[in-house]
């Protein structure tokens, strides 16, 4: 991988001469694949649309795989956005709904289930899971994979067919593809269908230039280092943003509450860990839910201000700028019902799941091992604890249960070992007790 | 897991026996299985020590390998064990069936046969499952003196052919609600919650201790009895199902046992006259009767109990869609039978890129529909459904007979119904209901103000403008609802192994393909 | 290879453990040989010990048991609930023809797996002394040599020592390949197969957490040898299919280093159970009644778990503990996920019941809830039966 100084470069100038590498890579190289790890809020995004508008500018016909209606409805928007003259077509499913309705005011989008109607548009995007089902098409000069890690290998063998070459952007740190059945068996085989289809492509291609945007714009000054060191320790990044660039202030002054306390020390540092007293709950453990709740109402009641280099005036923290997120459903059914009883609408309220690629300026977390008796690998999952980690341009709040380093340190390691497969890093432990020492020094303890 | 199979165990500690977790049978016990109960020998990768293996429960036939570390008698075990085996597999080969079916390459309907009814393979436990496997890759690439007068240590003739039985039922016991080869243990875990970790429940002698114990004992000491206790000289009275033996059994009992026998036929080959030699035969069938009474006496018990966890089962019904389920191992079965007669070569020792994403794709589906399937054919996994919100039964309140706008309008009725249940419900989402059989799908609408639900029903109504008769439920009626779908969407077809993307490392290479047979060693003769 | 990975004093511990001086260090020692029996000479750490330390880092009882060198299988007979782990002579007798016939060459064959076609001589001292300090001493100096040499040296069955909860324990791992750049490679011979390339993954694992032991050890010996380094790959060497062939693959321990590292540095704690611990109480199995015995077991917390009963030869004994207790975990660790704070089955029946329990704690409505429906479902289905 292609390694950047950060003493070198400013980080405008270190994106610009990465993303210009990615698309001399992309347009002109020799490989027939080209990867891209992006971090999060790296310009993942901005990257996908700029590559295919350039892609459709030399004349490639371009085919774009990403792996949910909602992204590929976005992208659709964002290239309609930022090329109105551009054809583009969007291949949907023949389910009831199958797009964003939004798409239907767009005169240069055309939609059909039918891959065949769109054939000769410069650029088509769709999901992985309609590609997989287009058959008997000439093949696309030029693919862009989006979200390639968390793709899985199946699922780029059933589109692998439709493109001379391809663009893979994706972020490896979050979330990895499952199966629901055991898939043990191939463990250790290059082409692993329940593999990403990163790893896939890779193994069988070593070769392929591997690139890495080095630049968070989403992430502030007092997070990307944590998030870097914790969850990319062989390809740090760091934020786009120095030390002071993003401010958070309050209208009205804390009231000594814990709420107060820790969304004023988020503020301050970006960081605020709300610790309550040690307890084995159930997942829904109504005294944390309450607290998450209450922050997010404070965090609003407060009226929070943020200044940002997007602006030079402060711009009101609004509930659409705020979410919350946990590791299960429930919880987050509980959390949308607490909101509502202390007359709170409008924050989003997710999964880690569900969270994935998205931004706000404040997030508030309910740690996934809060109460919890024991840690399974659901729980440890370093991807979760990423996503949940790295949603903000602002500052996080972690609701937690004090007591999770002993449970970490309870938790059995017999894990198996499956011989030739790549260990990957870092693992759930360290990543936890990363986060957690830092959480740590922003700690404010609950006191209901 | 789930909260409610939870319950079920604390319930069967309280009641000191095992719980129900289903009302209805989910796999198909056929009605006459073949048992197969494998020991193995310590230490060594396939090699034998014996079997029972039979469909009448009392008359099993007995294999032991007195010395499993010699070739030629465990070429003998095989050959039994084939003996055994294929004569009650081609038992099914020729009863068939003329079927119509799309030709999943050209799209076109062709008349295909399809067996009537399919071999089933029971054994105790699911470590008897991996022994099949193993069984079935150690032998299948193996070369009879027919394929390859050349072959140093040539297999008896149809041992290989045993290998690609085993081995196609031992893959086809990974696809989720298959029943063409099952563990004991595994039956009863999906049927019963016994006051114990599911860890423990892995014990044949104790899971039954639990469900099915004798004179009204508590199963947690029964278990712990089958577990655990020993006679006086030290061997377990519940001996292990096995493949692998107690290591008490293997150091007082059976390693002497086995010298003898060695002892005994080196006194044959050393005898220079009739009368030594008579003697020392006569000494040879002692020790070889030995062997095989000590291996029987590890047998037995664990034969007799999977015979016992059989009949457990066979008292539940069976449920609604198991048919439909067993059909498809119906069609795996032919397909291999096809295979074999069409003289293709054995399955390859690892799939190709192709072949391992077609079987995940098949397994994930298969997966899905017997979720679905358990859940609408036995309410006790309903209930576990509706506890995680992925379920609701509801009492219908009110129907709005409506339409929609188009030119023909087609009927779109509104119902209101009430539940009890916490379903993870979003606008927009659909739930599914099974009318006659198939499903019926609705939309959700939105909740009213008392926290009933407002559901559009969306289809099978038939064509015309009124509704069909009986498809649109009516007030009172009491209905099952289920987020998720009843059967499995079928995946993409994937390319032809040759087509195999460069991104898969491309077409197999024919060099990989051909598979050799395993190395042998001279030394695996002691 | 991350720093944080390498080097665990990069990150900042989460509880301040008091640092230990060579004082509190020896008085650790004497109460753990006092808890053992005087006159006991201390259990290695060996491969069951540490399976039982993987299976359940958190168990007091272990920890201190194990700390102390007390023979638990001795001691679980004691108890009246004898371990049933055993190994089988076929099995023994398979495992050392199968590592004698890979060491055979003097060492070629092992290096031919290791990848090297041509290692010129291979050099294979001898490493038998008299004792363990003897037999360690000479293993450290054999390394030293070969590490300063510029060819190949194979060490069959080197002595190593580390230091677990204050007390030394000794480790013999089958075998340390040191290649001419100076780079120590553990190898570990196991006689279960590998199979077209895979091999049973839970055997796998335990070989590597095993094999990351000795890798700690060694980085004991390399820190005070100029040149050395170890590898954090060792390589696993198997029979081949269902021959008595050897082949190999190299196995990747960093992640098992990282996490047995941590474990044994929290073993330091022990002295924190054992100060807890009345006067008197001894572990002596040969010297004390059964009752006595029985008396000091339940005098330290367990932690028990299923996996356990694999893992810990005290295992039974805990289990029915744990029973008389009515504990959840019996059941599972899994089981007490949603359970909060209800730990034993007859308080998590009494609030499924109604008879107990907060309505308003979310664990007892999901129970209520599904104890509800449990039985309206049963009740379905008895009617069904009977139309």
């Amino acid at each position: 991988m292609t390694v950047y100084d950060p003493a070198v470069l400013d980080p405008a100038a270190a994106a610009a001469k990465a993303t210009a590498e990615i698309l001399e890579s992309t347009l002109r190289g020799t490989a027939r694949g080209v990867v891209v790890d992006s971090p999060p809020g790296a310009g993942k995004s901005t990257l996908v649309v700029r590559a295919a508008l350039e892609l459709a500018a030399a004349g490639r016909p371009l085919m774009v795989v990403a792996q949910t209606n909602a992204q590929v409805d976005d992208l659709v928007l964002r290239l309609a956005e930022k090329e109105p003259d551009l054809e583009v077509g969007r291949l949907h499913s023949s389910d009831s709904d199958p797009y964003d309705r939004a798409l239907d005011a767009l005169e240069q989008v055309r939609k059909s289930a039918k891959a065949g109607d769109l054939a000769g548009l410069p650029v088509v995007v769709s999901t992985a899971a309609k590609w997989a089902h287009v058959k008997n098409v000439e093949p696309w000069a030029h693919a862009i994979v989006d979200e390639a890690y968390q793709m899985r290998s199946d699922a780029l063998l059933a589109v692998a067919g439709l493109f001379e070459r391809a663009l893979f952007v994706g972020d490896p740190g979050q979330l990895d593809p499952f199966s629901v059945v055991g898939a043990d068996q191939w463990a250790g085989l290059s082409y692993d269908p329940s593999a990403s289809a990163v790893s896939t492509l890779l193994a069988h291609n070593p070769e392929l230039p591997q690139h890495r945007l080095p630049v968070s714009w989403r992430l502030p000054a007092s997070a990307a280092p944590l998030v870097s060191d914790a969850f990319y320790p062989y390809t740090p990044f760091r934020s786009g943003t120095g030390p002071g660039d993003r401010r958070l202030a309050f209208g009205v002054p804390s009231d000594g509450s814990a709420p107060d306390r820790v969304l004023d020390e988020a503020a301050e540092s970006g960081w605020g860990l709300l610790e309550l007293p040690a307890r084995h709950t159930p997942r829904t453990d109504p005294e944390a839910v309450h607290a998450v709740a209450l922050v997010v109402r404070r965090l609003l009641d407060r009226g929070g201000a943020a200044v940002s280099e997007r602006s030079d005036a402060p711009v009101p923290l609004t509930a659409d700028r705020i979410a919350v997120g946990t590791a299960h459903r429930d919880q987050a059914a509980a959390v949308r019902a607490a909101l509502a009883a202390l007359g709170v609408p409008g924050v989003t309220v997710d999964t880690a799941n569900r969270l994935q690629g998205r931004e706000y300026d404040v997030t508030v977390v309910l740690h996934p091992l809060s109460g919890r008796p024991d840690a399974t690998a659901f729980h440890l999952e370093t991807g979760r604890l990423c996503v949940l980690a790295s949603r903000h341009r602002h500052a996080c709040v972690v609701v937690c249960r004090a007591g999770v380093t002993d449970l970490l340190d309870e938790h059995p390691s017999t894990e198996p070992v499956q011989l030739g497969v790549t260990v990957k890093f870092p693992d759930g432990w360290e990543a936890n007790h990363a986060v957690l020492s830092h959480l740590a020094e922003h700690r404010v303890r609950w006191t209901p | 897991m789930s909260l409610i199979a939870h319950l079920a165990r604390m319930e069967a500690v309280a009641a000191g026996r095992a719980q129900p977790l289903a009302t209805v049978r989910h796999r198909r016990l056929a009605e006459r299985p073949l048992v197969l109960v494998p020991l193995t020998t310590a230490g060594e990768a396939g090699a034998p020590l014996g079997a029972l293996v039979g469909t009448d429960p009392e008359e099993p036939r007995l294999l032991v390998v007195p010395q499993p570390r010699d070739r030629e008698l465990r070429f003998a075990f095989l050959a039994e064990l084939a003996e055994e085996v294929l004569p009650y597999v081609d038992g099914f080969a020729d009863a068939v069936e003329p079927v119509e079916r799309k030709d999943s390459a050209t799209g076109e309907k062709v008349r295909v046969e399809l067996c009537l009814d399919a071999p089933q393979l029971i054994v105790p436990s699911r470590a008897g499952i991996e022994y099949v496997r193993l069984l079935g890759r150690s032998t299948r690439f193996r070369r009879t003196a027919e394929q390859d007068p050349d072959t140093p240590y040539p297999a008896p003739p149809r041992v290989p052919l045993l290998g690609r039985w085993l081995t196609h039922y031992g893959e086809r016991a990974r696809v989720p609600g298959s029943s063409l080869l099952l563990a004991a243990t595994d039956l009863l875990n999906r049927h019963w919650a016994t006051g114990q970790s599911s860890l423990e429940d892995q014990h044949l002698g104790a899971l039954l201790a639990w469900i099915d114990p004798a004179d009204g004992e508590r199963g947690d000491r029964a278990a712990h009895r089958a577990e655990l206790a020993r006679d006086e000289r030290g061997q377990l009275l519940c001996p292990p199902a096995g493949p692998a033996t107690d290591p008490a059994f293997d150091n007082q009992l059976l390693a002497p046992a086995i010298e003898a026998y060695d002892r005994a036929r080196q006194a044959v080959g050393a005898a220079e006259d009739g009368e030594t030699a008579d003697a020392a035969l006569a000494g040879l069938h002692r020790a070889e009767r030995e062997v095989r009474r000590l291996v029987v006496s590890q047998l037995k018990p664990t034969w007799d109990a999977t015979w016992r966890a059989l009949g457990l089962l066979r008292a539940l019904p069976e449920g609604a869609r198991v048919e439909d389920r067993w059909t498809r191992d119906r069609w795996s079965f032919t397909a291999h039978r096809d295979r074999i007669a069409a003289g293709e070569p054995p399955q390859p020792r690892r799939d190709d890129a192709v072949t391992a994403a077609a079987k995940l794709a098949a397994r994930e589906q298969a997966q899905g529909q017997l979720d679905a399937q358990e859940a609408l054919d036995d309410p006790l996994v309903l209930a576990g459904r509706r506890l995680s919100g992925e379920a609701f039964a509801a009492e219908v309140v009110e129907v709005v007979r409506a339409w929609t706008e188009s030119k023909r309008p087609a009927p779109r009725p509104l119902l209101t119904v009430r539940t009890e249940d916490r379903p993870h419900l979003d606008p927009g989402a659909k739930v599914y209901r099974s009318l006659d059989g198939k499903p019926q799908s609705a939309e959700f609408v939105g909740r009213e103000e008392d926290g009933s639900l407002v559901l559009r029903l969306l289809d099978r109504m038939g064509r015309s403008k009124e509704p069909a008769e009986g498809t649109v439920p009516e007030k009172g009626e009491r209905i099952a609802w289920t987020l998720f779908e009843h059967d499995a969407r079928v995946g993409p077809r994937l390319p032809d192994p040759e087509e195999t993307p460069w991104t898969h490392g491309g077409p197999p290479r024919h060099a990989d393909t051909a598979e050799l047979p395993d190395a042998v060693t001279p030394e695996d003769l002691l | 290879m991350s720093a944080s990975l390498d080097d665990g004093g990069s990150r900042p511990p989460q509880t301040t453990d008091p640092v230990p001086t060579p004082a509190s260090r020896r008085r650790t020692r004497e109460r753990l040989a006092e808890l053992r029996g005087p006159a006991v000479p201390p259990r290695p750490l060996d491969a069951r010990a540490l399976a039982a330390l993987a299976a359940n880092p958190g168990c007091r009882r272990r920890a201190l048991l194990d700390g102390a060198g007390v023979d638990k299988g001795a001691l679980a007979s004691r108890l009246g609930a004898p371990a049933p782990f055993g190994q089988s002579q076929f099995a023994i007798v398979r495992g050392n023809s199968f590592e004698a016939k890979v060491k055979a060459d003097g060492g070629r064959e092992l290096l031919r797996l290791l990848g090297v076609e041509d290692p010129g001589t291979v050099s294979v001292p001898d490493l038998s002394a008299s004792g363990p300090e003897g037999r360690t001493a000479r293993t450290a100096l054999a390394l030293r040599e070969a590490t300063a040499g510029d060819g190949w040296t194979l060490l069959d069955h080197p002595l190593l020592t580390l230091e677990v909860a204050g007390s030394p324990v000794h480790l013999e791992p089958d075998a340390v390949v040191v290649d001419p750049a100076g780079r120590w490679t553990v190898v570990e011979i196991k006689s279960f197969p590998m199979i077209d390339g895979a091999a049973d993954p839970a055997k796998v694992g335990a070989a590597a957490r095993q094999a990351a032991v000795y890798v700690l050890a060694l980085e004991r010996v390399a820190a005070l040898t100029e040149g050395a380094a170890v590898r954090h790959s060792v390589l696993l060497v198997c029979p081949k299919d269902f021959s008595n062939l050897p082949t190999a693959s190299v196995v990747d321990v960093r992640k098992q280093r990282a996490v047995t590292r941590r474990q044994l540095e929290r073993l330091t704690r022990i002295d924190e159970i054992a100060d807890a611990l009345p006067e008197g109480l001894s572990f002596d199995v040969a010297g004390r009644s059964a009752e006595e015995l029985s008396a000091a077991v339940e005098a330290v917390p367990h932690a028990y778990a299923p996996e356990c009963l694999a893992a810990c030869e005290l295992g039974f004994h805990c289990r029915s503990r744990a029973r008389e207790a009515e504990a959840v975990q019996t059941l599972g660790r899994s089981v007490r996920g949603e359970l909060g704070g209800l730990t034993t089955i007859g308080a998590v029946l009494a609030a499924a019941r109604g008879d107990d329990g907060e309505p308003e704690d979310p664990a007892v409505a999901a129970l209520r809830r599904a104890r509800a429906l449990r039985q309206d479902a049963l009740a379905e289905a008895e009617a069904a039966a009977c139309r």
